[in-house]
């Protein structure tokens, strides 16, 4: 389970999220939905600590994963990393063979056994629904799949470490719609081993894929509340608005 | 009409400035390739000159047994004591007074044809007009041409030395190679760590405070950076080494790595930086350690540009003059060890072009030297080429 409470986020002087708490229960879909710059890519971010590479961040507030706070000083990042994996916006394969993609968190952390690695990585490929699809290209570079592959790809390297948590970040942007069904298809399928949490700019996508939705609008957390609730019936004013396209 | 004619004036301008680039290009081309051939023309000259001194000749008496001698043997005749007896023309003019040599000189080939019949073990050294002609007792030595072998394989560089000069280049380029190789081992270790601190553990501030500085320090001219060495540098050696004299390899050496340095540092930091934060990303959300994804995704996703600085701090290093002439002590002798003078091919033009008369032979020897350098400078960048053409990013799949 994720939790957040009174989350305050600033870049330098910009204040990003304001007072957002939210609670998202394991096995589930969360979608993350609202304009640019609205503040859920951030959002996001804040639970495997990627907000960390950013200079002059601050935040406050509490955020707890099954209970532990992961911003306490003990807290171990790339462990944590280890538990909470993400997918891009883009696809970001490594430079180097389909299988070194997959099997780069395996190595990294600390596994050298050669079968146990190949298992891993069909493992993760199967899950990732494209192991039939590369079985042959295993050693072949990751930049000779088209791009829903290589995001497929970054999907199966998240899940090859066995990550509890499966953060995506507009995994489907960049994709065509062939791709993209294919990703979300996997979402459905993904949910009921992992805890997902999704941001999207589509909000069908958001409709079809998660069972409960956050609306983020200036850094603030405007509805939250289970999606098919959200989308026929929203709360909030400025919710409607967006959802019917007025605005964003 | 008018806007046909519009037309018909940015065709025209399209094809002036296509023209302009192309022949820019051209030139740049041209004189590049007519400078390497010029080079190598000079340079050539080299080995069609005669390892005697131009313009004399060596006699010796017809039934000496001496057949051909070398430029070493030569040297050794008229340096050192040996069975030989040297002569040159001043002991000539030490014997006779100059009416006793005659009006211009004319009775001067006679006497010296005299004095080769006395003395069997005589070799004279003589300015080739005053050899004496149809005498039966005197022999006057073929001369034979510069060879490559004793060029490229001479282990000593006299180019002044009379009778006949010794051009031997492997001092100097030994010379070049060991302050050369001793500077990189210097300046790699150090570059890669300041590289390495600079992209990845450096903070912003602290970051945009020492790049422009260090990319200042490539700004210094090298006469600054030998003269730091001269006064700073060598006496520190001197002192500390407890050494004879200060100017060495080592000082060489580490004058370049300070000067290659620079050059290593901004290139291949901008090769890491240039990593793309998509890359980073990933391996860190993958839980990998800041180190981790340094070496194994920034270091080879940046390993052409890193290889490429290492190659421009090579080239630095090979090709500097200045600083290296200033704190090496300009010896050309076989490199031995660190703590002792050597003298590189760079320093050695620069240091006696200009006292070697042009079209002789020590000027052509020069001009190989050159050539012999802007081969290593070739070998170096080709050597980069095949490196970086073989980079994480081309290859298929590692």
């Amino acid at each position: 389970m994720i939790e957040a409470k009174n989350i305050d986020f600033y870049y330098g002087d910009f204040h990003a999220l304001k007072n957002i708490s939210m609670k998202m229960e394991a096995h589930t879909v969360t979608a993350f939905i609202g304009p640019s710059g609205c503040g859920k890519s951030t959002f996001l971010r804040l639970f495997n600590r990627m907000n960390d590479l950013i200079d002059a961040t601050r935040l406050t507030g509490e955020c707890r994963i099954d209970g532990a706070d992961i911003y306490h000083k003990s807290v171990d990042v790339d462990e944590l990393r280890k538990k909470v994996g993400m997918v891009f916006q883009k696809p970001n394969p490594f430079p180097k063979s389909v299988f070194e993609n997959v099997a780069y968190g395996l190595r990294v952390g600390g596994m050298t056994d050669k079968n146990r690695i190949r298992q891993r990585v069909e493992a993760a490929l199967t899950g990732a629904a494209l192991w039939d699809e590369v079985k042959d290209k295993l050693k072949k570079s990751a930049f000779e799949l088209s791009g829903g592959q290589q995001q497929r790809l970054c999907i199966a390297r998240a899940l090859a470490i066995s990550p509890a948590i499966l953060l995506m970040d507009e995994p489907a942007s960049a994709l065509d719609p062939v791709s993209t069904s294919k990703i979300e298809d996997l979402i459905h399928v993904l949910k009921k081993e992992y805890t997902l949490v999704i941001v999207t700019h589509n909000m069908q996508q958001a409709a079809r894929v998660s069972d409960k939705t956050g609306f983020f609008m200036l850094g603030e957390l405007v509805e939250f509340s289970d999606t098919k609730k959200m989308f026929l019936n929203p709360e909030k004013e400025e919710t409607q608005n967006y959802l019917t396209g007025r605005f964003g | 009409m008018k806007p046909d004619l519009l037309r018909c004036k940015r065709k025209g301008f399209r094809l002036f400035a296509e023209a302009l680039f192309t022949l820019s290009g051209t030139v740049t081309t041209v004189v590049i390739l007519l400078i390497i051939l010029f080079l190598f023309k000079e340079g050539a000259g080299l080995f069609r000159s005669n390892e005697v001194e131009k313009g004399y000749s060596l006699c010796v008496h017809a039934s000496s047994p001496v057949e051909r001698l070398s430029p070493a043997q030569i040297k050794q005749i008229f340096d050192y004591e040996t069975e030989w007896i040297p002569f040159r023309l001043e002991d000539l003019f030490d014997r006779y007074s100059e009416e006793e040599l005659g009006k211009d000189y004319a009775l001067l080939p006679g006497k010296l044809g005299e004095e080769i019949t006395k003395e069997p073990k005589l070799v004279a050294f003589v300015p080739t007009q005053y050899v004496p002609t149809g005498l039966p007792t005197v022999r006057v030595l073929p001369g034979s041409r510069i060879g490559w072998l004793r060029f490229f394989g001479g282990k000593e560089w006299m180019p002044t030395a009379t009778p006949a000069p010794l051009f031997g280049v492997l001092p100097l380029l030994l010379g070049t190679l060991w302050v050369s190789l001793f500077a990189i081992l210097i300046a790699l270790p150090l570059g890669l760590g300041a590289t390495v601190y600079l992209s990845e553990l450096a903070g912003e501030k602290m970051r945009r405070l020492l790049k422009p500085a260090i990319e200042l320090l490539a700004g210094i001219p090298s006469v600054v950076y030998g003269f730091f060495g001269l006064v700073v540098l060598v006496p520190f050696l001197q002192r500390t080494g407890g050494l004879p004299v200060g100017e060495t390899a080592l000082a060489g050496s580490l004058i370049l790595a300070i000067m290659a340095l620079p050059t290593i540092i901004t290139v291949a930091e901008d090769a890491m930086r240039n990593t793309p934060k998509a890359l980073r990303e990933a391996s860190l959300a993958l839980g990998a350690t800041r180190w981790q994804t340094i070496y194994r995704v920034v270091f080879p996703a940046s390993v052409s540009g890193i290889s490429a600085a290492i190659v421009l701090g090579i080239g630095r290093a090979v090709g500097e003059t200045m600083a290296v002439l200033m704190v090496t002590g300009n010896a050309a002798v076989m490199p031995s060890s660190l703590l002792e003078p050597v003298r590189t091919i760079p320093a050695t033009i620069a240091a006696e072009l200009g006292e070697a008369p042009a079209g002789g032979a020590h000027y052509q020897a020069l001009f190989m030297l050159g050539c012999i350098l802007f081969l290593i400078t070739l070998l170096i960048s080709t050597a980069a080429e095949i490196i970086s053409g073989k980079s994480f990013y081309n290859k298929k799949g590692i």
